[in-house]
Protein backbone atom coordinates (compact mmCIF):
# COMPACT_ATOMS: atom_id res chain seq x y z
CA UNK A 1 0.00 0.00 0.00
CA UNK A 2 1.14 3.52 -0.92
CA UNK A 3 1.21 5.92 1.64
CA UNK A 4 0.00 9.46 0.20
CA UNK A 5 -0.34 12.42 2.35
CA UNK A 6 -2.44 15.03 0.76
CA UNK A 7 -2.30 18.66 1.72
CA UNK A 8 -6.58 19.63 2.31
CA UNK A 9 -7.83 23.37 2.96
CA UNK A 10 -11.04 24.64 2.42
CA UNK A 11 -10.70 28.41 3.27
CA UNK A 12 -14.62 28.52 4.11
CA UNK A 13 -14.86 26.07 6.33
CA UNK A 14 -11.24 25.36 7.62
CA UNK A 15 -9.33 27.48 10.11
CA UNK A 16 -6.15 26.26 8.80
CA UNK A 17 -4.82 23.92 5.99
CA UNK A 18 -3.97 20.13 7.31
CA UNK A 19 -2.40 17.01 5.44
CA UNK A 20 -4.21 14.25 5.10
CA UNK A 21 -3.65 10.84 4.30
CA UNK A 22 -4.44 7.78 2.11
CA UNK A 23 -3.53 4.22 1.35
CA UNK A 24 -3.76 3.61 -2.83
CA UNK A 25 -2.96 0.12 -3.84
CA UNK A 26 -1.58 0.66 -6.67
CA UNK A 27 -1.09 -3.07 -7.80
CA UNK A 28 2.31 -2.70 -8.41
CA UNK A 29 2.31 -0.66 -11.28
CA UNK A 30 4.55 2.41 -11.84
CA UNK A 31 1.60 4.91 -12.24
CA UNK A 32 1.61 8.59 -12.69
CA UNK A 33 1.17 10.84 -9.65
CA UNK A 34 -2.18 12.21 -11.34
CA UNK A 35 -3.64 8.17 -11.48
CA UNK A 36 -3.28 7.98 -7.42
CA UNK A 37 -5.29 11.30 -7.16
CA UNK A 38 -7.92 10.38 -9.38
CA UNK A 39 -7.92 6.93 -7.64
CA UNK A 40 -8.69 8.79 -4.33
CA UNK A 41 -11.04 10.81 -5.53
CA UNK A 42 -13.18 7.91 -6.94
CA UNK A 43 -12.70 5.43 -4.19
CA UNK A 44 -12.16 7.67 -1.43
CA UNK A 45 -12.97 10.66 -0.84
CA UNK A 46 -14.65 12.92 -4.13
CA UNK A 47 -13.68 16.02 -2.34
CA UNK A 48 -10.55 16.08 -2.87
CA UNK A 49 -9.43 19.10 -5.17
CA UNK A 50 -7.22 19.69 -7.88
CA UNK A 51 -7.34 20.93 -11.50
CA UNK A 52 -6.23 18.42 -14.64
CA UNK A 53 -7.39 18.29 -18.03
CA UNK A 54 -5.47 16.90 -20.64
CA UNK A 55 -3.23 14.08 -18.53
CA UNK A 56 -0.35 13.87 -21.34
CA UNK A 57 1.80 17.25 -20.20
CA UNK A 58 0.31 19.31 -22.39
CA UNK A 59 -2.32 21.70 -21.16
CA UNK A 60 -0.34 22.47 -17.74
CA UNK A 61 -2.99 22.35 -15.64
CA UNK A 62 -2.21 20.16 -12.57
CA UNK A 63 1.46 21.83 -11.62
CA UNK A 64 1.92 20.79 -8.22
CA UNK A 65 4.58 20.09 -4.90
CA UNK A 66 5.27 16.16 -5.50
CA UNK A 67 7.32 15.61 -2.83
CA UNK A 68 8.91 18.66 -2.11
CA UNK A 69 9.62 19.36 -5.84
CA UNK A 70 7.21 21.14 -8.72
CA UNK A 71 5.90 18.84 -11.04
CA UNK A 72 3.37 18.09 -13.55
CA UNK A 73 1.36 15.42 -11.29
CA UNK A 74 0.27 13.56 -14.77
CA UNK A 75 4.01 12.61 -16.01
CA UNK A 76 5.49 12.65 -13.21
CA UNK A 77 5.71 8.73 -12.85
CA UNK A 78 5.57 6.89 -8.86
CA UNK A 79 8.88 5.64 -9.57
CA UNK A 80 10.41 8.72 -9.98
CA UNK A 81 8.67 10.84 -7.24
CA UNK A 82 8.19 8.12 -4.49
CA UNK A 83 10.60 7.90 -1.34
CA UNK A 84 9.79 5.09 1.25
CA UNK A 85 7.05 4.17 0.05
CA UNK A 86 5.44 7.81 0.77
CA UNK A 87 4.20 10.22 -1.67
CA UNK A 88 3.04 13.90 -0.54
CA UNK A 89 1.39 16.13 -2.19
CA UNK A 90 0.81 19.81 -1.64
CA UNK A 91 -0.75 22.64 -4.13
CA UNK A 92 2.08 25.01 -5.95
CA UNK A 93 4.37 26.99 -3.21
CA UNK A 94 3.74 30.95 -3.32
CA UNK A 95 0.38 31.24 -4.18
CA UNK A 96 -3.08 31.70 -2.67
CA UNK A 97 -4.89 28.54 -2.15
CA UNK A 98 -8.46 28.10 -3.50
CA UNK A 99 -9.13 24.75 -2.18
CA UNK A 100 -6.65 21.51 -1.51
CA UNK A 101 -4.26 21.42 -4.37
CA UNK A 102 -5.71 24.69 -6.42
CA UNK A 103 -4.20 28.04 -6.15
CA UNK A 104 -5.00 31.47 -7.57
CA UNK A 105 -2.91 31.72 -10.42
CA UNK A 106 -3.68 35.65 -10.80
CA UNK A 107 -0.37 36.75 -9.72
CA UNK A 108 1.55 34.32 -12.17
CA UNK A 109 -1.20 35.76 -15.09
CA UNK A 110 -0.36 39.44 -14.53
CA UNK A 111 3.38 38.74 -14.54
CA UNK A 112 2.59 37.16 -18.14
CA UNK A 113 0.41 39.69 -19.54
CA UNK A 114 3.06 42.60 -18.49
CA UNK A 115 5.92 40.92 -21.02
CA UNK A 116 2.83 41.49 -23.48
CA UNK A 117 3.21 37.91 -25.05
CA UNK A 118 2.03 38.63 -28.59
CA UNK A 119 4.08 39.53 -31.83
CA UNK A 120 3.69 43.80 -32.44
CA UNK A 121 4.72 44.66 -35.60
CA UNK A 122 4.04 47.96 -37.10
CA UNK A 123 5.54 47.57 -40.80
CA UNK A 124 2.17 47.18 -43.17
CA UNK A 125 1.07 44.07 -43.22
CA UNK A 126 3.00 41.85 -46.23
CA UNK A 127 -0.31 40.13 -48.18
CA UNK A 128 1.35 36.61 -47.87
CA UNK A 129 2.54 35.66 -43.60
CA UNK A 130 5.27 37.49 -42.72
CA UNK A 131 8.63 35.05 -43.52
CA UNK A 132 11.32 33.92 -41.13
CA UNK A 133 14.33 32.20 -42.10
CA UNK A 134 15.06 28.72 -40.73
CA UNK A 135 17.80 30.40 -39.18
CA UNK A 136 15.34 32.92 -36.82
CA UNK A 137 12.90 30.20 -36.48
CA UNK A 138 15.40 27.86 -35.05
CA UNK A 139 16.02 30.87 -32.34
CA UNK A 140 12.54 30.31 -31.02
CA UNK A 141 13.63 26.79 -30.11
CA UNK A 142 13.05 26.21 -26.22
CA UNK A 143 11.08 29.33 -25.90
CA UNK A 144 7.89 28.67 -27.63
CA UNK A 145 7.68 25.08 -25.77
CA UNK A 146 6.32 26.57 -22.70
CA UNK A 147 2.83 25.81 -21.30
CA UNK A 148 2.44 28.01 -18.27
CA UNK A 149 1.86 25.10 -15.94
CA UNK A 150 3.79 27.76 -13.26
CA UNK A 151 6.30 25.21 -11.65
CA UNK A 152 8.96 26.85 -12.60
CA UNK A 153 7.80 30.60 -11.17
CA UNK A 154 6.61 28.68 -7.98
CA UNK A 155 10.23 27.28 -7.07
CA UNK A 156 11.65 30.81 -7.70
CA UNK A 157 12.38 32.20 -4.15
CA UNK A 158 13.11 35.86 -6.14
CA UNK A 159 8.96 34.96 -7.14
CA UNK A 160 7.73 34.16 -3.71
CA UNK A 161 9.02 37.19 -2.17
CA UNK A 162 8.10 39.59 -5.40
CA UNK A 163 5.35 38.00 -7.01
CA UNK A 164 3.90 41.39 -7.96
CA UNK A 165 7.20 42.79 -9.37
CA UNK A 166 9.55 39.91 -10.45
CA UNK A 167 8.04 38.58 -13.71
CA UNK A 168 9.86 35.13 -12.75
CA UNK A 169 10.58 32.38 -14.65
CA UNK A 170 8.29 31.70 -16.89
CA UNK A 171 7.00 35.43 -17.61
CA UNK A 172 10.45 36.35 -18.73
CA UNK A 173 11.00 33.18 -20.87
CA UNK A 174 7.83 34.32 -22.92
CA UNK A 175 9.49 38.01 -23.01
CA UNK A 176 12.67 36.41 -24.42
CA UNK A 177 10.33 34.70 -26.67
CA UNK A 178 8.86 38.06 -28.62
CA UNK A 179 12.73 39.53 -27.61
CA UNK A 180 13.94 36.86 -30.20
CA UNK A 181 11.32 36.85 -32.74
CA UNK A 182 12.73 38.32 -35.97
CA UNK A 183 9.11 39.63 -36.86
CA UNK A 184 8.46 41.75 -33.68
CA UNK A 185 9.66 45.28 -33.98
CA UNK A 186 8.43 46.13 -30.32
CA UNK A 187 12.10 45.07 -29.31
CA UNK A 188 13.43 48.38 -27.85
CA UNK A 189 10.17 49.26 -26.43
CA UNK A 190 9.77 45.83 -24.57
CA UNK A 191 13.45 46.29 -23.08
CA UNK A 192 12.85 49.66 -21.93
CA UNK A 193 9.87 48.12 -19.64
CA UNK A 194 12.69 45.82 -18.25
CA UNK A 195 15.28 48.44 -17.35
CA UNK A 196 14.14 48.32 -13.68
CA UNK A 197 15.56 46.52 -10.80
CA UNK A 198 12.99 44.46 -9.98
CA UNK A 199 11.46 42.86 -13.30
CA UNK A 200 14.49 41.03 -14.62
CA UNK A 201 17.43 41.33 -12.30
CA UNK A 202 15.60 40.18 -9.43
CA UNK A 203 16.51 36.91 -10.56
CA UNK A 204 19.82 35.71 -8.91
CA UNK A 205 20.65 33.11 -11.00
CA UNK A 206 19.53 30.03 -8.27
CA UNK A 207 18.53 28.17 -11.39
CA UNK A 208 15.49 26.03 -9.57
CA UNK A 209 13.20 26.85 -12.72
CA UNK A 210 15.48 25.13 -15.01
CA UNK A 211 15.49 21.89 -12.68
CA UNK A 212 11.68 21.95 -12.23
CA UNK A 213 10.46 22.45 -15.85
CA UNK A 214 8.65 19.68 -16.91
CA UNK A 215 9.38 20.56 -20.61
CA UNK A 216 12.74 20.59 -20.06
CA UNK A 217 13.15 24.52 -21.02
CA UNK A 218 15.60 26.99 -19.20
CA UNK A 219 14.48 30.37 -18.33
CA UNK A 220 17.50 31.24 -16.66
CA UNK A 221 19.42 30.99 -19.51
CA UNK A 222 16.64 33.42 -21.85
CA UNK A 223 17.14 35.77 -18.52
CA UNK A 224 20.65 35.96 -19.56
CA UNK A 225 20.01 36.57 -23.01
CA UNK A 226 17.15 39.37 -21.82
CA UNK A 227 20.48 40.65 -19.57
CA UNK A 228 22.17 40.90 -22.62
CA UNK A 229 20.21 42.72 -24.79
CA UNK A 230 19.71 45.06 -22.01
CA UNK A 231 23.67 45.70 -21.72
CA UNK A 232 23.97 45.90 -25.48
CA UNK A 233 20.90 48.61 -25.54
CA UNK A 234 22.32 50.69 -22.82
CA UNK A 235 26.25 50.84 -24.21
CA UNK B 1 4.74 49.17 -0.76
CA UNK B 2 8.28 48.16 -2.36
CA UNK B 3 9.27 50.79 -4.72
CA UNK B 4 12.17 51.04 -6.50
CA UNK B 5 12.88 54.93 -6.04
CA UNK B 6 15.41 53.61 -2.94
CA UNK B 7 17.35 51.78 -5.18
CA UNK B 8 21.14 53.04 -5.77
CA UNK B 9 20.66 53.96 -9.73
CA UNK B 10 17.01 52.92 -9.80
CA UNK B 11 17.82 50.66 -12.95
CA UNK B 12 18.36 47.25 -12.36
CA UNK B 13 20.89 47.06 -15.00
CA UNK B 14 23.01 50.30 -13.73
CA UNK B 15 22.67 48.61 -10.58
CA UNK B 16 23.75 44.99 -11.70
CA UNK B 17 26.44 46.75 -13.66
CA UNK B 18 27.44 48.46 -10.66
CA UNK B 19 27.59 45.45 -8.47
CA UNK B 20 29.85 43.45 -10.49
CA UNK B 21 32.16 46.39 -11.58
CA UNK B 22 32.52 47.18 -7.77
CA UNK B 23 33.09 43.65 -6.99
CA UNK B 24 36.21 43.64 -9.29
CA UNK B 25 37.79 46.94 -7.82
CA UNK B 26 37.08 45.58 -4.15
CA UNK B 27 38.99 42.18 -5.17
CA UNK B 28 41.88 43.97 -6.65
CA UNK B 29 41.83 46.13 -3.92
CA UNK B 30 41.81 42.89 -1.30
CA UNK B 31 44.56 41.38 -3.43
CA UNK B 32 46.73 44.13 -3.55
CA UNK B 33 46.41 44.60 0.43
CA UNK B 34 46.88 40.85 0.83
CA UNK B 35 50.04 40.58 -1.25
CA UNK B 36 51.62 43.35 0.67
CA UNK B 37 50.58 41.69 3.92
CA UNK B 38 51.94 38.48 3.03
CA UNK B 39 55.18 40.02 1.53
CA UNK B 40 55.83 41.39 5.14
CA UNK B 41 55.47 45.03 6.26
CA UNK B 42 56.31 47.00 9.53
CA UNK B 43 54.94 50.22 10.15
CA UNK B 44 57.04 52.60 8.68
CA UNK B 45 56.70 50.87 5.03
CA UNK B 46 53.23 50.38 5.70
CA UNK B 47 52.46 54.32 6.28
CA UNK B 48 54.69 54.93 3.89
CA UNK B 49 53.01 52.75 1.06
CA UNK B 50 49.65 54.72 2.19
CA UNK B 51 51.03 58.11 1.96
CA UNK B 52 51.20 58.17 -1.37
CA UNK B 53 48.52 59.60 -3.81
CA UNK B 54 47.98 56.18 -6.37
CA UNK B 55 47.14 54.40 -3.12
CA UNK B 56 45.25 56.73 -1.49
CA UNK B 57 42.74 57.34 -4.90
CA UNK B 58 42.88 52.97 -4.64
CA UNK B 59 41.64 53.42 -1.14
CA UNK B 60 39.16 56.01 -1.20
CA UNK B 61 37.68 53.65 -4.81
CA UNK B 62 37.59 50.49 -2.42
CA UNK B 63 35.99 52.20 -0.16
CA UNK B 64 33.50 53.85 -1.89
CA UNK B 65 32.90 50.32 -3.96
CA UNK B 66 32.11 48.72 -0.42
CA UNK B 67 29.26 51.17 0.04
CA UNK B 68 27.73 51.29 -3.45
CA UNK B 69 28.20 47.23 -3.49
CA UNK B 70 26.65 46.73 0.33
CA UNK B 71 24.01 49.52 -0.57
CA UNK B 72 23.11 47.78 -3.84
CA UNK B 73 23.08 44.15 -2.44
CA UNK B 74 21.02 45.05 1.28
CA UNK B 75 18.74 47.19 -0.53
CA UNK B 76 18.00 43.58 -2.69
CA UNK B 77 18.01 41.51 0.93
CA UNK B 78 15.67 44.41 2.70
CA UNK B 79 13.28 44.52 -0.07
CA UNK B 80 12.79 40.79 -0.15
CA UNK B 81 12.44 40.13 3.11
CA UNK B 82 11.54 43.08 5.18
CA UNK B 83 8.05 43.73 3.50
CA UNK B 84 4.60 44.03 3.97
CA UNK B 85 4.19 40.71 2.03
CA UNK B 86 6.04 38.92 4.47
CA UNK B 87 5.66 40.58 7.91
CA UNK B 88 2.59 42.44 7.61
CA UNK B 89 2.38 46.54 8.28
CA UNK B 90 5.71 46.28 10.50
CA UNK B 91 7.43 45.43 7.42
CA UNK B 92 7.44 48.30 5.97
CA UNK B 93 8.61 50.56 9.07
CA UNK B 94 11.55 47.94 9.70
CA UNK B 95 12.60 48.01 6.27
CA UNK B 96 13.12 51.68 6.28
CA UNK B 97 14.98 51.58 9.47
CA UNK B 98 16.82 49.47 8.26
CA UNK B 99 17.77 51.01 5.21
CA UNK B 100 18.16 54.53 7.07
CA UNK B 101 20.85 52.43 9.37
CA UNK B 102 22.70 51.23 6.41
CA UNK B 103 22.93 54.35 4.51
CA UNK B 104 23.94 56.04 8.13
CA UNK B 105 26.46 53.26 9.00
CA UNK B 106 27.87 53.34 5.38
CA UNK B 107 28.19 57.21 4.89
CA UNK B 108 30.36 56.86 7.98
CA UNK B 109 32.62 54.57 6.51
CA UNK B 110 33.38 56.46 3.87
CA UNK B 111 34.04 59.59 5.82
CA UNK B 112 36.23 57.45 8.57
CA UNK B 113 38.33 56.00 5.61
CA UNK B 114 38.74 59.74 4.11
CA UNK B 115 39.92 61.28 7.36
CA UNK B 116 42.21 58.46 8.23
CA UNK B 117 43.80 58.17 5.08
CA UNK B 118 44.22 62.06 4.69
CA UNK B 119 45.82 62.27 8.34
S1 LIG C 1 9.03 27.37 -18.41
FE1 LIG C 1 8.57 25.22 -17.99
S2 LIG C 1 8.02 25.18 -15.82
FE2 LIG C 1 7.90 27.29 -16.47
S3 LIG C 1 5.76 27.60 -17.00
FE3 LIG C 1 6.85 27.06 -18.88
S4 LIG C 1 6.66 24.85 -19.06
FE4 LIG C 1 6.10 25.38 -16.96
S1 LIG D 1 17.36 31.31 -11.99
FE1 LIG D 1 16.29 33.22 -11.62
S2 LIG D 1 14.24 32.86 -12.31
FE2 LIG D 1 15.19 30.84 -12.11
S3 LIG D 1 14.64 30.18 -10.04
FE3 LIG D 1 16.55 31.27 -9.92
S4 LIG D 1 16.09 33.40 -9.40
FE4 LIG D 1 14.24 32.37 -10.14
S1 LIG E 1 -3.22 17.33 -16.95
FE1 LIG E 1 -2.54 18.59 -18.59
S2 LIG E 1 -0.44 18.84 -18.11
FE2 LIG E 1 -1.09 17.42 -16.61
Amino acid sequence: MLQVSIYRYNPEADGAPRMEDFQVDTGGKDLMVLDVLEMIKADQDTSVTYRRSCREGVCGSDGLNINGKNGLACITPLSEAVKNNKLTIRPLPGLPVIRDLVVDMSLFYAQYEKVQPYLQNNTPAPAIERLQTPEDRAKLDGLYECILCACCSTSCPSFWWNPDRFIGPAGLLQAYRFLADSRDSATDDRLAKLDDPFSVFRCHGIQNCVNVCPKGLNPTKAIGHIRTMLLNRAT
Amino acid sequence: MVTQVTSFSRSGLSDWLIQRVTSLILLSYFLCIAGTLVAGVDYASWHAMHQTTGMRIFTLLAVLSLAAHAWIGLWAVYTDYLTERMLGPWGNSLRRICQLGTVFLLIIYVLWVIQVIWR
